[in-house]
């Protein structure tokens, strides 16, 4: 059941501000959501004042600035610094993004950061993604086959090929299953747009042959059916891919099989 | 020791896309609502015109109107978008450039649908 508001741990109480000392710099605040699992308290937000001149462009330079410079605590995933790893996926000025491809002067005001929504949180921006690996593992995102293993690697016609453009780009950032509300709501038994996109690229290749197997497994009404098409996975989506159509096209094969 | 859990509608811009799908459900929920309102009528007629008129004076009275205007447009909202999700279960529209065209096309249908039942 969908439960609206945050539980009694999980609401938010004002946290520290650090000014900047220089006053005379371009300054922006970041407002960061702050979870320290060893003292006891309640999530909080702190605010951090720095000088845009003495930054990089992105949301994850200010926030690396912050950890170098104002707070080592400030605690976040982070690797490629250029949206291809996905670990710094995070709630960025209201909608999911990564951090290192989320540009600073994008947003008015004050940059507010959260970790993936609805998410539990180990610490500060770092979600629990314990769950939506164990969903991803549970599509099996492997070749699957029954024929005989060629000479070669199999091949696949350029067409073939093209269906797969679109799919295999995800990074499972998790950017996309985390905006959505029925996701929010039903994560317990829903795969999410970014497992059933994941699932739909195993489909859609050419090569595997569990096809029918993998579309049994997905016939149900909570693992594929809690989508409405509301939308915001593709939205929110920073590699531009479309979750709810792969979405879609899992639910018409599914459709046109029972004809 | 049980994680909190990171905020998610408190914290999530209201986009098109959520907006639209809310409002979907909710003049679903409105449409119910609204039909039983309507049935009162049915309900109200065998029990003669004294019940009947009495029902539908308080339909035609002035709020009465205005929760009826508010049901033909939850009406023409729903028809509307049920459309666009039934072009969008084909696999049609579903580029987000179409899915903002199309709200809009809903909304701008959905209140000259709502006006046209007002005036007929």
């Amino acid at each position: 059941m969908a439960e609206f508001r945050l539980p009694e741990n999980s609401r938010i109480t004002a946290g520290k501000t650090f000014r900047a000392e220089k006053r005379d710099g371009n300054l922006k605040e970041f407002h960061v959501y702050r979870f320290d699992p060893d003292d006891g308290k309640n999530p909080r937000i702190d605010i951090y004042e720095i000088d845009l001149n003495d930054c990089g462009p992105m949301v994850l330079d200010a926030l690396l600035k912050i950890k170098n410079e104002i707070d080592s605590t400030v605690t976040l995933r982070r690797s490629c610094r250029e949206g291809i790893c996905g670990s710094c996926s995070m709630n960025i000025d209201g909608t999911n993004t990564l951090a290192c491809i989320k540009a600073i002067d994008e947003i008015n005001g004050p940059v507010k950061v959260y970790p993936l929504p609805h998410m539990p949180v180990i610490k500060d921006l770092i979600p629990d993604l314990t769950h939506f690996y164990a969903q991803y593992t549970s599509v099996e995102p492997w070749m699957k086959t029954d024929s005989a293993p060629p000479d070669r690697e199999r091949l696949q016609s350029i067409e073939d090929r093209e269906e797969l453009d679109g799919l295999y780009e995800c990074i499972l950032c998790a950017c996309c299953s985390t905006s959505c509300p029925s996701y929010w709501w039903n994560s317990d038994r829903y795969l999410g747009p970014a497992v059933l996109l994941q699932a739909y690229r195993w489909i859609a290749d050419s090569r595997d042959e569990a096809t029918g197997e993998r579309l049994d497994a997905l016939e149900d009404p909570f693992k594929l059916y809690r989508c409405h098409t509301i939308m915001n996975c593709t939205n929110t989506c920073p590699k531009g891919l479309n979750p709810a159509k792969a979405i879609t096209e899992i639910k018409k094969l599914l459709y046109t099989r029972g004809q | 020791m049980t994680r909190p859990i990171s905020p998610h509608l408190q914290v999530y811009k209201p986009q098109i896309t959520s907006v639209m799908s809310i409002l979907h459900r909710l003049s679903g929920i409105a449409n119910v609502a609204g039909l039983v309102l309507l049935s009162l009528l049915f309900i109200a007629a065998p029990y003669g015109e004294v019940y009947f008129m009495r029902v539908s004076n308080i339909l035609t009275s002035w709020p009465g109107l205005v929760v009826l205007s508010l049901f033909a447009l939850s009406l023409s909202y729903h028809l509307c978008n049920g459309i666009r999700h039934l072009i969008w279960d084909t696999g049609r529209g579903l580029t987000m450039d179409s899915v903002r065209k199309s709200a809009v096309v809903v909304l701008i249908s959905a209140v000259i649908l709502t006006l046209l039942i007002l005036i007929v």
